[in-house]
This record gives C-alpha cells, structure tokens and sequence, in this order.
C-alpha cells in the first residue's frame, strides 16, 4: 500500500532508488545532490539495496563507470548537480551515442563562475544537444514520479536512451514536502526486469563497444541514434498514462494551469510553475485570463503539443532559469518560438531569464509578467523580446 | 585582558586578511585557520614581495582560503587548482604559487594534476589540507579516509584502500615533502617558509581536525581531543622512507620532513633542452634574477 511520508527531494530520489534497486549506483558527492548519494549509501549499509554502490573519484569517472556497467547489462543510475554534471559532459554524449539507458537525478544548480550553490537550469541546459531525454520535476512528488518513469522510459527497447530528471538545487532538492511513497513491489513491478540488449557480459557474443567510426558510417549511426529519442514520445505518454492508471497520478509532456480558457500564458518550468499557479489564481480572482503552461518534458521537445495549446492565446511569456549568451532568447524561448514559426496566426511571444544563481522569483514577479503580457495583448506590439526578472541593473 | 578588549584587539594576521569577509565560514576547532595563519606567518617571515605571490584553491572548506587572503588568488573548480596553477606560472614566472587546498580536491577529484605537475617538477608550493574526508559537502568518504572511520556515504566504515599522500608526492616526483598536523604549528610554519624558498614542486600535508563531520561521525570528540590525539600518535621522524607513512585509523602518525632535494624544474628543463637543440636561435623563458 501507499504511504504519506515526508521527504526532501534528495530523499524522495534516494526512496525511488531503494525501491528500484538498480544493479549500479555510481556518483560523487556534490552540493546539493549529494544527499542522494548519501540516503543511497545508508541504505546499501542498512542492506536494502542489492546493487552495488560505488564513490568514484569525480564525476567524469561516476558517469564512466555508469557506462561500463549499463555495457554490461546494468540497470544503472547516478546523482549530479552543476559542475558535476559539467564535469560528466564528454561522457553523457557517449552514454546516449552507445544508446545506454541510465538514469540520472540533477538537483540543478547553478555553473561557475562564479561559484554558486543555488539553483538554476544552466546545468541541464549546457547538457541538451547531448542526446538524454530531459524531465522537470515541480515538486518533491513529481521528482519521485518522473524519477520511476524515468527507468520505463530509458529501458523501452523503442527508446534505450539515457534520461535525466531535473529538480531545482535547494528549492525541492532541500524542502522538505509530503509525498506519496508507493508500495515497493508496486514500484517494483512496474519497473520491470531489465534485460539489456547486448550484454557485453554475454560471453557467447563477442562484441566491441564505441570503436572508431569515421566518415563511412558515423553520419548514419549518429542519424540512428536519433531513433530512440524520436521513439521517446509515444514511451513517455504510455508510461505516463500507465503511472496514473496505477499510482493515480497521470503524467504528460506538459500541465497546463486555468489554461483553457486563457488569453495570456506563462511558460514556467520546475518549481517556479509553483509559484506561478499562486499567482495565477490571485490573478484570476482579479478577473485576468492567464494560465500556466509547465513543460515537464524538455527533451525530446514536445514542440507540435506545446504549440497546439498556446496557439490560441493573444500573448504568451516564456520564463527561463538559465540563459544561452549570444543566442535569440534563453533556451526554452528559442524551442517554443520555433515551434510556433509554421502557424501562420501565433501569440505574441516574449522571453524573461529570472532565477539566476537561486534569485527569488515570487507571486509579484508572475504579476509583473502578466502586466507586461496585457499590454503586450492590448498594443499587439512586443517591445522587449527578451528582459529580466528580478535583477538590478 | 578584559573580554570586550579582546573582542576588539586586532588579529595579529590582519593585513594578511580580506576584513571584509570575515568571519570564515570554518566550523569551530576545525585546523584550516591555523594552517593559513601558519601560511601568513611563514609569508611574512620569508620577506617575499607579496605582489609576486600569487594563491589558488579548488572546492571544498579549505578552497576558501583563496577568498580570504589578501593576496592576488584563484578561486578554481574542483581538482582543478593545479593546471590553472601552472598556466599561472608559466605565463608568469616571476610568481611565487603556492596551491592551498583539501585533500578531497587535490587527491581526490585533482589527483591527475597533482601527479603530473609533480612529474613535470612545476614550481608550486602545495600545501594540502587533510581532514580524512570530503567536509564542505558533508563529510563523504575520501581517498584520504582511513580504513574503517565512518562517513556518510561508508556509514558502517571505509574498505578502500586511502592514498598515502607524502608517498604519492614523492613518487611522481616531488622535490620537497612534509608532513605535519594542526597541532604542529611552528613546524608548519617553519615547513612553509622553507619550502618558500625552493625551486620545484614541494608538497606540505597538514593533518587537520574536522569536528563537524569526521569527528562526530567517528564519535572522536571535539577538536581538542584530535589535537589530544595528534600529541599522543605523533612522532617526528625527518627523512622517513615515504613507503612507511600510512595512516590507519587513530593510529600513529608520522610527521616530519622526508624528502629535501634538488632537480631541475619544468621551465628549467625546457630552457637546457630547447637551448641544446636549437642552439643559439632559442631564447631562455622565465630566466629571472636578483634585482631583475
């Protein structure tokens, strides 16, 4: 049976992870996922964990290791965060190339310079041409949620592609929340047994993993691998229907807030969604037509189904926890704004970077944007594509 | 000496110090305050020119000390103070660089840099901090962590074998290696100031407490028991064999001076080389002198 129990989300990560039992868990330490690592530890001492558990000596070598055993036929998984994941990066594009299905919790935080503990998405986003499939998590439910489906998702023979799930450094990695714990052999069955395609531990077949592929056929198996994550679509939703059909809780590739008959939109992704309902309700009561739409899936983008439900709105804002220098607009602006390029009647479209390095972003923030987007709505003209939240300047 | 006054008194280490970010962020009876005021000490004994001294830390609590020194310093990543410490010194010379950092950092997640600037014989003074374990995130087993001492992510005790750091400095080449504990301070200082003085790669080891997590973890008491312990384990043996020095856990420590000796430097290396081979057509890098 379930349980209500109170957990942080490094905890709810280190819970799901007891109970899936993957055969390898291999991560350093670092703030603030490293509680993960160390829930973990307590369990495999306690003796409820079977895998093995390993502390490498960084995290290039926790994410080298993960490989080695997902080569073998583990189920794998590891814990990062900022700098850790960055440090990880030559070996997340290896992971997805080898078609590995690892796992991975990121409590996202910020990068350097400078140094900063809190947290932002500049992590993950550095990581998104890498070839994981990206899922945020709201809060510490979601965090456990998408931390189960994420193994479903990895291990779909459409999909063997890495996943990872991102909650927000601090805000849910640290708060403490009541959730939903769902039975062990629930969770259990679920998951499934994992059987890896082509076990390097089979000792009948002989087999070399990741050898040199030059200009014969490198074009053709990076254009292969692209089949799992355009496979990863139709995977997500089953899985995501089939959790909330079991546990209650139904997943998709995004929510959308007091959207249906919304004007305005705001795009917010991970724990400021949070905050946005508050301060979308607030502004409902005051008779403004605005909603939320939270994007749970980042990668593979869900771009066809995102448009289709802000299509209709007179104008929409897209609010990123991180920043792409140089680029048209923060990440998710730039991914939303594309998809929106082939209608030929769109919303009005602006881009916000709140959040930095931990930056409160709070009801009067969301209230601000929504001012903005009226305006925006009343003039049919957007005068700053891109601007701050929250920032002195 | 009335209380309020001494609330008031100046440290005597104060110019050394970046005011404005004090008070530290180290737990009380930890030992990285005393080792960098042994550092400030030995700094101003040796009557460098401290405009030519430049500081590099990685990550951890003692990655901190690169903030609170009055000195031009880096703040680097994790592991990583090493590299960026020879990119420092290569395109400057004339610096004094000194590496102040964890053992978590230059041993664990750094310990490919540490061995190979000691391979190369760079001219940098390191002066690592050990605590047994990685203390800012909240005291995971190490690669300096002893047999059997707790951590939180090896709550039943550690089975990994740990690094002999003195024995790992001297093996990939280092010139100059000690080791020393927090309770050792005027050797500290005096280690410090010697190796100040040296050309090449010298490496000073200061077993520290770390109450907050090692200690309380391991239920070894506070930070005077520790330095308790220091005082009753330690023996000073100058020149000791490095294959000797491992530290089991709350077993002997031996500290001293091992290794003193003098080889040519990376730059010094590249100047004979480059020089035999292209003979008057090459031009010495990073050739300073008295009174240049």
């Amino acid at each position: 049976m379930s349980k209500f129990v109170t957990l942080n989300g490094n905890q709810t990560i280190g819970e799901a992870a007891r109970q899936i039992d993957p055969d390898v868990i291999a991560a350093y330490p670092i703030t603030p996922s490293t509680a993960i690592v160390e829930t973990i530890a307590k369990f495999k001492a306690d003796g409820l964990i079977s895998g093995e558990f390993v502390c490498p000596e960084s995290e290039h070598s926790a994410m080298s290791l993960c490989i080695g055993a997902a080569s073998a036929g583990g189920r794998v998984m590891t814990a990062t965060a900022s700098q850790g994941l960055a440090l990880m990066w030559e070996m997340l594009y290896i992971a997805a190339g080898l078609r590995l299905p690892i796992v991975a919790a990121i409590a996202n935080r910020s990068l350097s310079a400078p140094i900063n503990i809190h947290g932002d998405h500049s992590d993950t986003m550095g990581a998104r041409d890498s070839g994981w499939i990206q899922i945020y998590s709201e809060n510490c439910q979601e965090a456990y949620d998408n931390f189960i489906q994420a193994f479903r998702i990895a291990e779909h023979l459409d999909v063997r592609t890495p996943v990872l799930v991102g909650l927000d450094g601090f805000i849910i990695s640290h708060s403490m929340e009541v959730i939903q714990v769902e039975d062990d052999a629930e969770v259990k069955k679920f998951i499934g047994e994992y059987k890896s395609l082509y076990p390097l531990l089979d000792s009948k077949v002989k087999m070399t993993v990741g050898p040199i592929d030059f200009t014969d056929y490198y074009f053709e198996h990076k254009r292969n691998q692209l089949e799992g994550i355009e496979n990863a679509p139709q995977v997500i939703e089953e899985v995501g229907k089939e959790f909330g059909k079991k546990f209650g809780r139904e997943y998709g590739f995004f929510e959308g807030y007091r959207l249906d008959d919304a004007e305005l939109c705001i795009v917010a992704m991970s724990s400021a969604a949070g905050t946005c309902k508050d301060a979308i309700d607030e502004l409902r009561s005051e008779g403004k037509r605005v909603g939320l739409l939270k994007p749970r899936i980042f990668r593979p983008f869900p771009h066809q189904r995102i448009s289709e439900a802000l299509i209709k709105m007179k104008a929409v804002a897209v609010l990123d926890r991180s920043s792409s220098p140089g680029a048209f607009g923060a990440p998710l602006f730039t991914e939303i704004r594309s998809a929106l390029y082939d209608y030929e009647e769109r919303p009005k479209i602006t881009n916000y970077v709140y959040g930095l390095g931990g930056r409160d972003i709070k009801i009067e923030h969301f209230k601000e944007v929504t001012d903005d987007l009226e305006k925006i709505a009343e003039t049919g003209k957007v005068e700053k594509v891109y601007s701050y939240i929250n920032l002195r300047e | 000496m009335k209380e309020e006054d001494r609330l008031q008194e100046r440290p005597p280490i104060e110019d050394f110090l970046r005011m404005d970010r004090i008070p530290h962020i180290w737990c009380p009876g930890c030992g990285i305050g005393t080792v960098v005021t042994s550092f400030a000490e030995a700094l101003k004994k040796s009557e460098l020119d401290l405009d030519k001294v430049a500081i590099l830390s990685g990550i951890g609590c003692t990655g901190r000390v690169a903030g609170y020194v009055k000195l031009d310093s880096i703040h680097t990543t994790h592991g990583r103070a090493l590299p960026v410490a020879t990119g420092l010194k290569l395109a400057n010379p004339e610096l004094k660089v000194v590496v102040f950092s964890g053992d978590g950092d230059i041993a664990g997640i750094g310990g490919n840099h540490f061995i190979h600037a000691a391979r190369r014989n760079m001219d940098i003074l390191i002066i690592c901090v050990n605590n047994f374990n990685y203390a800012m995130t909240g005291g995971q087993v190490a690669a300096t962590t002893p047999i059997d001492a707790n951590a939180s992510t090896a709550p039943y005790g550690n089975f990994e074998y740990p690094f002999s750091l003195p024995y790992l400095a001297e093996a990939s080449g280092a010139t100059y290696v000690a080791r020393w504990t927090a309770l050792h301070l005027r050797r500290v200082t005096k280690s410090i100031q010697e190796a100040l003085g040296k050309r090449g790669f010298s490496f000073i080891e200061v077993i520290t407490p770390c109450v907050t997590l090692y200690a309380r973890r391991n239920r070894l008491g506070d930070g005077l028991n520790l330095l308790k312990y220091y005082y009753e384990k330690s023996e000073i043996q100058h020149g000791a064999d490095t294959r000797t020095l491992d530290i089991s856990y709350q077993g002997k420590l031996i500290v001293g001076k091992f290794v003193d000796k003098e080889k040519p430097t990376f730059l010094d290396c590249m100047n004979e080389h480059l020089g035999k081979v292209l003979g008057d057509k090459y031009q010495p890098y990073g050739v300073y002198h008295d009174g240049d």
